[in-house]
């Protein structure tokens, strides 16, 4: 997803000159194209977060859309008060980018997990909030919030994620995207969850379930038509995602709350208690119920969860 | 603007007036935040900063960071009565609906960041003037901290990405009143020697004494101090500065000031001016 990225942003760079890239020391092998190709509106800004989100709102006071890159919890959590207070609050042209969100650092231990992001940023006043499900997601959402003022907060996963997206999408701001219809029950994934969810949904399709499949890759705002949508006419839904509480799953289950529409709901998600061990995406996932086999499974029993509740309904 | 050295000094002290009052009506708190800069405050806007409050968002115009947010009032009183917005509404400092809150928040003409979390103010203006330096424009980013706010790590990062990118088109000014929230400066965390260690993270420093007015002026004028160096000017002042009840006294961060003490006030500062 990140080469996606920087490709995408190299683009829009060379049509728009407001662009600037700003690091936080990180991004070897990735940000070179970008600073050979534009040096002036480039910055390493060295390892203090904090300065350097400061410096990206100072830029944007000035007219630049600024995009600020570092991995995980890096841009995001050191200098929290920086996005909320000068970012979100002045309404400014920052866009700040986190590679290797959720588990993607997995054996690096969970000071790289970036996994309370999506519930954190959430929180911000003004700030849209889009974790792209495959590197086509990552290009479009890209270029989604470079034309759009204000802030925004982009989830990447890192390299070799899957491309789900054979075919062209169509990618709008606030939107999902439908990937399969279907009645029985809906799959909705945010960020780099949707290989998974989609191999989950090929496995409940050949054991007879007609499944939804939905990309969220937008956080904020949420495509609440959508979720309703699916409550209405699905009757069972489950949020997939790389995250603790406070991202897709709280979100959906508000919606669907505000809605009224009674649904069998069960959000995937991370626990309350840190992963502390060492292993892969895949393996830590796993952990939490979030292998492709656990969602099946997970969307097997909240299937005949909801039949029998109502089967005694009817009776 | 060409404000004799005399008039500066009136105008510091009627700013110290304008906010003794705000603070008064409003039951607010930081005057002694607000007195100990009022004379850097009055220099900056009438003799030092290009600014036009008639254009307040001129692209050339020099950009001013309150990062002492707490010390809104009295900023808020300069804009005022240097023309971005009617006197009168500095009554409504504080006030339900009121644009002017205890800390300063932008929308207010003339501001250009809210601040009140300390720590944030250099590192924005690093930004602009780095985008300054990089547009090659020709106008300086000045930024006000307090000396209490230098224990900030996010202000240390930003005194290191200065001098790395040459940004001579800054000025810090540090309103160095040796008192902080809860206690001396020296006490809590002692900045000294806060010049030397400036230079040694390859800044120009200079030191003034933040109530002498020609001081003021003339150093000011002076930035860059250096070529290719941010400028920092640490204003050795007294927090409470101008009414001697409030003078070096820590309470006066917190107290907001009787009918009486108001009158008492007034009539130094009348004196004084």
């Amino acid at each position: 997803m990140r080469t996606a990225f920087i490709e995408e942003l190299i683009r829009l760079a060379e049509e728009d000159e407001r662009i600037w890239l700003v690091c936080g020391d990180l991004g070897y092998s990735v940000l070179e194209t970008f600073s050979n190709r534009f040096p002036r509106r480039y910055l390493n800004a060295g390892v203090a977060e904090q300065n350097m989100t400061g410096v990206a709102a100072g830029l944007a006071l000035m007219g630049k859309t600024v995009f600020t890159y570092s991995i995980a919890n890096f841009p995001v959590m050191r200098c929290l008060e920086q996005i909320r207070n000068d970012v979100c609050y002045h309404n400014l042209n920052v866009k700040v980018v986190a590679v290797g969100g959720g588990l993607a650092y997995g054996s690096h231990g969970y000071t790289h997990h970036g996994v309370e992001d999506l519930a954190v940023m959430s929180a911000m006043p003004n700030i849209s909030v889009v974790a792209p499900g495959d590197p086509v997601e990552a290009r479009a959402v890209t270029r989604i919030v470079a034309s759009r003022p204000g802030p925004a907060y982009i989830r990447l996963g890192k390299a070799g994620e899957p491309v789900v997206h054979s075919k062209e999408i169509d990618v709008r701001y606030g939107k999902a995207i439908i990937l399969r219809e279907g009645n029985d029950l809906t799959l909705i994934s945010i960020g780099g969850m949707l290989a998974n969810t989609v191999c989950a949904a090929d496995k409940l399709a050949e054991a007879g379930y007609s499944v939804r499949v939905v990309s969220m890759p937008f956080a904020v705002p949420l495509d609440d038509a959508v979720i309703q949508a699916a409550a209405v006419e699905t009757g069972v839904i489950l949020t997939v995602e790389e995250h603790g509480f406070g991202g897709l799953g709280t979100a959906v289950g508000e919606s669907i709350a505000r809605s009224g529409h009674a649904v069998t709901f069960v959000p995937l998600r991370l626990g309350r208690t840190p992963i502390k061990t060492s292993g892969t995406q895949e393996q830590l996932r796993a952990l939490y119920g979030l292998s492709t086999e656990a969602i099946v499974s997970s969307a097997e029993n909240a299937y005949l969860h909801c039949a029998s509740t109502s089967q005694r309904s009817e009776k | 603007m060409s404000q004799t050295i005399d008039e500066l000094r009136h105008l510091a002290n009627r700013l110290r007036a304008d906010a003794v009052h705000m603070v008064h009506r409003s039951r607010a708190s930081h005057l002694g935040s607000c007195l100990s800069m009022a004379d850097i405050v009055a220099c900056l806007y009438w003799n030092t900063l290009r600014v036009n409050p008639k254009q307040p968002d001129a692209h050339n115009r020099d950009r001013f960071i309150l990062s002492k947010g707490h010390a809104a009032a009295i900023i808020y009183a300069a804009l005022a009565e240097r023309g971005f917005f009617p006197v009168s509404e500095l009554e409504t400092y504080c006030e339900f609906g009121s644009r002017l809150t205890g800390h300063i928040t932008s929308g207010v003409p003339g501001v250009e960041l809210s601040s009140g979390s300390l720590g944030h103010g250099l590192p924005v203006g690093c930004g602009i003037a780095l985008a300054g330096k990089r547009e090659e424009s020709s106008f300086r980013t000045v930024v006000l901290c307090s000396d209490g706010e230098l224990d900030e790590g996010s202000n240390w990062e930003a005194v290191l990405f200065a001098p790395q990118h040459e940004l001579d088109n800054l000025l810090l000014i540090v309103d160095y009143n040796k008192v902080q929230s809860f206690g001396r400066v020296k006490e809590v965390l002692d900045l000294d020697p806060l010049a030397d260690k400036f230079r040694a993270f390859r800044w120009a420093a200079r030191e003034v004494d933040g109530h002498n007015m020609q001081q003021l002026v003339d150093t000011f004028a002076a930035i860059p101090f250096e070529p290719n160096k941010p400028s920092v000017v640490i204003a050795h002042t007294i927090k409470g500065k101008g009414v001697s009840f409030m003078e070096d006294d820590l309470a006066w961060h917190y107290k907001s000031p009787t009918a009486e003490q108001v009158e008492c006030a007034l009539q130094e500062l009348e004196g004084v001016a």
